[in-house]
């Protein structure tokens, strides 16, 4: 029973991971109706660019703080700017593969102007243990959950609860009617791309102490997201959720009680039943579209 | 022109072709001698075929600054083997077909298994950092060793943990790849024979980067130790995972887990961590003292086995071609089973080795305690067949 709670405790610490990456994939697809197949990268990338400033002779904090302003503003407004703007007009598919030439370009670039190899990276939260209901439970992986879980909800309450969020959602569903309304748009398709950035950011100074930092993190993480955000709904934010946390926890049972060989194929599993089983995911939405 | 000259200048070009024929055939006496290393500078094995990397440029910029081999100067080649058999195998094709006098590297034995066979069929020597048992007992006589035979290490590792860490049950992580499932064939047997139980026995995958559950099976196997044979990263991830889980049960390992970037990587996690060394810059050896600091002036940081294992392989590819007395591959194959070279004869090596017939390698190797982020030597283990 132990070793039962203590899986689940490290799969939805690995689950919270995966939301906060699966969230972005939701975002990005509500307001430009595209995959961002450089996810993955997105979460590699800021702990890469602290490490990038450590190496240059910053403080640690400054390095922290440089590194989160450099990536929000070119992963979140230069995103939508220079790549998501300029590609729209053009469809979804040639905006889907210039995300794809994105994420090589930023795997690559992390690779050849960083290191080919793993980094060690500053940790934001201390090790140690806690005792709940008997079982010993790693702190680290608590406070993943924690933060992750304060930072979704966050956005939740944001979303739902305040007049930005409701443009946004409005936006998101009808841009041309939003438009109409006198909503900003431009700026609230913004605002998702600045968030969705944020949260690749905390996903990176999360994952990175125990993965360490390296270029090839995101292929990982990006297909779990992907997977993620598909098997809880493409269309909302709590699918993405929903869907991070139970992929998290298929990954570590799979890998404890059937095999570490059997842990990203398992996920995989889940995916084809629910396409078949629930098109629309878990908790999505059904959409239908006029040709 | 008048047929004295003619019959002159023919003579002229039969000396030309003879002397040519004489040293090799290939080259002049100054023309630089190609060595081609395939090396993992990406992938899982990055850290690694890094060190390896640096070591044997150290070795070349060494030889060269002396006169070369011979009076020729050494010309090295990178390849990226990508840590992947395909990549290496096509890399190992194009050094052959590049006419490397040696192949070096790679220093996965997936990779090396892969790709040997091309050297062999070549004839052309491939000096490797690999350390599963399995591709020196296929009777390749072109293939040679720079570290020892796993299934050599394991009966001292077992004994360590029978004798020193007093363990009655042992958990084994290790790594499902050549070396990793070589290293776990090997050590089971070893364990088993010494009346020690494994309480777990935990496969990972290479490149693996999450290892909670990893570290939450061993935890609630409880047993009196934890053997972990993994490749770099994966060790350092592992350690992470285990510290984070609140492991406290010894963990000891085979030369990888104790290496410089392992340490570095883990930072305060791979304190406590036990276990054999084969190569370690730290060793009690006065010639790796003098590589470790060439090492780290040069390139900033702390070479691990591999780079020893780079820089000696150089040194070994000149020592044994200066004993043929001439650039033939046939010649130094043969030479080389059953070469010993002492570092009184070429410091280079850092350490006295002897390779055997089939390729693999003796020598004195070192039990290991990481205190305070550094590897501190507790014992030196003799060779097997001194």
């Amino acid at each position: 029973m132990d070793q039962f709670l203590q899986l689940i405790v490290a799969g939805l610490a690995t689950g919270a991971i995966y939301a906060l990456a699966a969230i972005g994939f939701t975002l990005v697809w509500q307001t430009s109706q595209t995959i961002n197949f450089a996810q993955g990268e997105f979460v590699m990338l800021p702990a890469i660019l602290v490490l990038v400033g450590t190496h240059a002779g910053l403080p640690v904090w400054a390095a922290f703080a440089v590194a989160s302003i450099a990536f929000v503003l070119l992963f979140g407004f230069g995103f939508k700017r220079f790549l998501v703007e300029p590609m729209q007009r053009h469809g979804v598919l040639p905006l889907a593969i210039a995300t794809m030439a994105l994420s090589v370009l930023v795997k690559e670039a992390a690779k050849n102007g960083f290191s080919a190899e793993a980094q060690p990276f500053p940790s934001l939260v201390p090790d140690g243990m806690l005792s709940l209901w008997g079982a010993a439970l790693s702190a680290r992986d608590l406070a993943i959950v924690v933060v992750a879980v304060v930072a979704i909800v966050g956005l939740q309450l944001f979303i739902t609860r305040t007049r930005t969020g409701r443009t946004m959602q409005a936006t998101a569903q009808n841009p041309t009617v939003a438009r109409i309304l006198g909503i900003p748009v431009e700026r609230m398709i913004l605002l998702t791309f600045l968030i969705n950035a944020v949260l690749a950011l905390v996903a990176s100074y999360l994952v990175s102490p125990v993965y360490l930092a390296k270029f090839s993190n995101g292929e990982s993480i990006g297909l779990a997201a992907f997977i993620a955000a598909i098997v809880g709904g493409f269309n909302q934010i709590r699918g993405a959720l929903a869907g991070g946390f139970l992929i998290g926890l298929i990954d570590n049972l799979t890998a404890a009680y059937v095999s570490s060989a059997y842990r990203t194929a398992v996920p995989l599993v889940v995916l084809v039943v629910v396409i078949l089983v629930k098109p629309e995911g878990l908790l999505g939405r059904k959409e239908e579209r006029t040709v | 022109m008048t047929i004295r000259t003619l019959t002159a200048a023919a003579l002229a070009a039969t000396a030309l072709t003879a002397s040519l024929a004489a040293t090799g055939g290939t080259a002049l006496a100054a023309d630089p001698v190609k060595l081609i290393d395939v090396i993992e500078l990406s992938g899982p094995g990055a850290p690694a075929g890094t060190n390896w990397k640096n070591g044997v440029d150290l070795a070349v910029s060494e030889i060269n600054a002396k006169g070369g081999i011979l009076g020729r100067p050494i010309a090295v080649t990178h390849y990226d083997s990508q840590t992947n058999p395909g990549a290496t195998r096509a890399a190992v094709q194009r050094a052959v077909d590049e006419d490397a006098y040696v192949v070096l590297g790679p220093i996965f034995s997936g990779p090396i298994s892969a790709s040997m066979q091309i050297t062999q069929r070549a004839a052309v020597p491939q000096i490797v950092g690999g350390e599963a048992s399995a591709f020196t007992k296929q009777g390749n006589p072109y293939i040679f060793r720079t570290s020892l035979n796993q299934a050599d290490a394991m009966p001292k590792l077992a004994n360590y943990l029978r004798d020193e860490v007093k363990a009655k049950s042992v958990a084994v992580v290790w790594v499902n790849n050549d070396f990793g499932k070589g290293g776990r064939d090997s050590m089971i047997p070893e364990l088993q024979k010494r009346g020690i139980q494994v309480a777990a026995d935990i496969p990972t995958e290479s490149g693996q980067a999450d290892f909670a559950a990893d570290a939450i099976k061993v935890k609630n196997a409880n047993a009196d130790a934890i053997f972990v044979y993994l490749n770099e990263e994966e060790s350092a991830r592992f350690l992470r995972s285990a510290r984070q889980q609140g492991i406290a049960k010894p963990i000891v390992g085979e030369t990888t887990l104790l290496g410089a970037k392992v340490i570095e990587l883990a930072g305060e996690a791979a304190n406590g961590v036990k276990g054999h060394v084969g190569l370690l810059v730290d060793a009690p050896k006065p010639g790796f003292a003098v590589f470790g600091k060439k090492y780290r002036d040069t390139y900033g940081f702390t070479s691990d086995h591999n780079g020893i294992k780079g820089y000696t392989a150089v040194y070994t590819v000149k020592t044994i071609t200066e004993r043929v007395g001439k650039f033939d591959r046939e010649a130094f194959a043969k030479t080389l089973h059953g070469a010993r070279i002492d570092v009184a004869q070429e410091p280079g090596i850092l350490i006295d080795t002897k390779w055997l017939e089939n390729g693999d390698v003796d020598r004195e190797s070192f039990l290991v305690e990481v205190t305070d982020g550094k590897p501190v030597v507790k014992a030196t283990l003799p060779m097997i067949n001194p």
